[in-house]
């Protein structure tokens, strides 16, 4: 037997980590096409959850109540999985555990290969884009089609999703209209030749291409949006069917689940099932929602419980809350930096309020050094959120694990130092006249002589204005400003973009 | 240790701090106020709101009321579970159709176990007069049957009715997406016209 050495997080973060967050947003800002798309996307989103969020008159305390089921769930949530796996497995299911990514792919690979199947449909899951499935199977030989429409478009995009909700909210109709004629002909049925950018019509093409698969398919695999540890009840939430299609045809079905989604009892899903819609889609009901508990109408089940880092993050008593997340996306469509810098930019599949602290704390602080500084910590996401995740102050309490870049450890203790006497603080008036002059004609300053250099990696800074406070006192006043306590060093407002 | 064994000592390493929760407050509402007729008209009304269509009528008038609809929608064959009650003309009693045959029908026609006004909610639980999920699930039209005492008004009141060990289907509308441009387009994968008889 192995000793048990800590608390292991992702050992694979290739899904959770990508280019760092400032150098990323800066190709994304850049792009008019993509800030119209999210801009219009997030606001409209917006809106319909706010009218009915705003319809249901005891919404604070089913928030109470969500967040406080899924803390009772943390707090119990090794007797709960073993309740799960009971209720599951006297229902006929099978249940899998896995420590890692790697573990969890060689499982799902197994059970696949056990079919015979070199081919599975997928319902839209963010547990196995976090541990990337589809790549692992394509690397054993099996074909992973994603079902829902927006992934669909993404995977024959070769692209990456950008939202949790609506992975494609980055491609307009003229696009997708264009992967669907180049793309699905090498991988099933064509789409027809006078296909037009009509959404009806995009949707039509999709609904065919797929129809096919779901008919032919003997594996599918599924994530879980909850799952009821007393009676062992699983549940997807979806739209198109795309989830139904899945989860009733083929003989075989495997759901990988993160182990955070439980829930105690039956009765907490009325919770939840309100809680989610309204917030994720902002209907008042999602068109479809399966439940079933182990193996129904002769399938045979699987069930892959998913540790993956989470145990580290439930190890962290400031940062465990994130667990309570049900990736409704509420946070990223009301936040000011996702909505000019779309998910891409956060590098990994969790993009958004929650991806800037959930990404860290699964792969480590240090290997998203970047993430909790994406935000300006404006408080809409913790606002919104349905489980009041306070994502905020977990910000703020990463930014004081991650390792900050030397450069800008250095503009600080500069900034600190001019600050610190009023003598000091006049002599860098002149300096930022300087500034004037880096900031050239377009009056963004987009980069510093080093060290500074690492301040303006990250921010284009405003030139300072031409005349400062002291000297704009000093001349309308006929004398210096009075002493004051100099202004406390502060890096978040200073000139973000 | 086996991985079952490694995650949950790395559970209880990671709860070490015994982290106390509060009672949790379950002060949100677990029942409706509206009487039936109100009841019913909001349950109408928010079937609408999604793209569904409504017809209501009495008792002794569903038989009528079916065919009417199946006329009216040139559904000539449409599968049916084996347990409804009422005999209707052109059905094919599922009894264990491959979804391929059932792809080629033109509808199916079920009762339900629980609805939802508030949400316009239609919940299945696969009981014979429903039967299995895969028949409401592949034909492009489902005519479904709601007596008003099936239609309760909140969601808790809906989860306090269903039982967790039967395979559930909630159904709100008819099968949608809004991935292209957030635009709503009705019918992707599931029936694309979900049409509701409510009897009362
Ligand atoms: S953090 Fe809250 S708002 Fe954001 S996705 Fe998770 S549950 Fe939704």
């Amino acid at each position: 037997m192995s000793t048990f050495l800590g608390l292991p997080r992702a050992v694979d973060t290739s899904q959770l980590r990508g280019r760092p967050f400032p150098e990323a947003a800066r190709a994304a800002v850049a792009d008019p096409q993509l800030r119209r798309n999210l801009g219009d996307a997030t606001a409209t989103i917006r809106a319909k959850r706010a009218r009915v969020v705003g319809e249901v008159p005891d919404w604070e305390s089913l928030r109470a109540a969500g967040a406080a089921i899924k803390d009772h769930t943390l707090a119990n949530l090794d007797s709960l999985l073993l309740q799960l796996e009971a209720a599951v497995t006297a229902r006929g299911g099978t249940v899998h555990w896995a420590r890692d990514s790697a573990e969890a792919n060689r499982i799902v690979t197994e059970l696949v290969r056990a079919t015979g199947a070199d081919e599975v449909v997928k319902v839209k899951s963010m547990a196995t884009q976090e541990i990337g499935l589809n790549e692992a199977l394509e690397a054993a030989g099996i074909a992973a089609w994603e079902t829902d429409l927006a992934e669909l478009i993404v995977q024959l995009g070769h692209d990456k999703p950008s939202h949790i909700l609506v992975p494609a909210i980055h491609r307009n109709r003229a696009e997708i209209r264009e992967i669907f004629l180049r793309e699905m002909g090498a991988v099933g049925l064509p789409a027809p030749a006078d296909l037009t950018d009509s959404p009806p019509a995009l949707a039509e093409a999709a609904r065919r291409h797929l129809r096919q698969k779901f008919l032919s398919a003997r594996v599918a695999i599924s994530g879980a949006n909850f799952a009821v540890a007393a009676t062992g009840t699983l549940s997807v939430v979806e739209s198109e069917g795309n989830g139904r299609m899945c989860l009733t045809l083929p003989p075989t079905l495997i759901t990988v689940m993160g182990i955070e989604k439980l829930v105690p009892t039956w009765q907490d899903l009325e919770v939840f099932l309100q809680l989610l819609p309204r917030s994720s889609t902002g209907e008042r009901m999602n068109p479809y929602t399966s439940m079933w508990s182990g193996a129904v109408e002769g399938q045979d089940f699987h069930l892959v419980l998913l540790d993956n880092g989470r145990t580290a993050v439930l190890g962290d008593p400031s940062g465990r809350s994130a667990l309570r997340c049900i990736r409704c996306s509420a946070c990223l469509n009301v936040c000011p930096v996702y909505e000019r810098t779309g998910g891409h930019a956060y590098g990994s599949v969790y993009p958004g309020p929650i991806g800037a602290v959930l990404s860290p704390q699964l792969t480590g602080p240090e290997l998203n050094a970047t993430l909790p500084y994406a935000s300006s910590l404006c408080g809409a996401c913790y606002d919104v959120c349905p489980v009041a995740i306070d994502i905020p102050t977990m910000l703020v309490h990463l930014r004081a694990q991650v390792p900050h870049p030397a450069p800008e450890r250095a503009v600080m203790r500069a900034a600190a130092y001019a600050m610190g006497s009023p003598r000091r603080w006049a002599a860098t008036r002149s300096a930022s006249r300087a500034g004037r002059l880096l900031g050239g004609r377009r009056g963004r300053i987009r980069s510093l002589p080093p060290p500074l250099s690492g301040w303006t990696a990250s921010r284009d800074l405003p030139v300072p204005p031409a005349e400062g406070f002291r000297d704009w006192w000093t001349r309308t006043h006929g004398s210096p400003p009075p002493a004051t306590p100099p202004p406390a060093a502060g890096g978040d407002g200073a000139g973000a973009a | 240790m086996s991985a079952r064994d490694e995650v949950l000592a790395r559970i209880r390493l990671a709860l070490g701090d015994r982290p106390t929760v509060p009672e949790i407050p379950r002060a949100y509402r677990r029942g409706g106020d509206l009487d039936e007729g109100a009841r019913l008209d909001l349950f109408a009304d928010r079937l609408v709101d999604y793209k569904a269509a409504v017809r209501r009528c009495a008792p002794a008038d569903l038989l009528g009321t079916l065919v009417a609809a199946l006329t009216d929608r040139g559904a000539a064959r449409i599968v049916v579970p084996p347990g409804l009650p009422w005999d209707l003309p052109g059905a094919v009693v599922d009894d264990g159709l491959a979804a391929t045959d059932i792809d080629r029908l033109d509808g199916v026609v079920t009762a339900c176990a629980v609805a939802v006004a508030e949400t316009g909610t239609i919940v299945l639980d696969a009981a014979a007069d429903q039967g299995r999920r895969v028949i409401t699930l592949v034909p492009d039209y489902h005519l479904c049957v709601v007596r008003a005492d099936q239609v309760v008004q909140t969601v808790p009141e809906a989860v306090a009715r269903l039982d967790p060990d039967r395979p559930l289907t909630w159904i709100s509308g008819p099968s949608a997406t809004s991935d292209i441009e957030l635009k709503r387009v009705e019918g992707v994968h599931g029936p694309r016209t979900l049409e509701v008889v409510l009897v009362s």
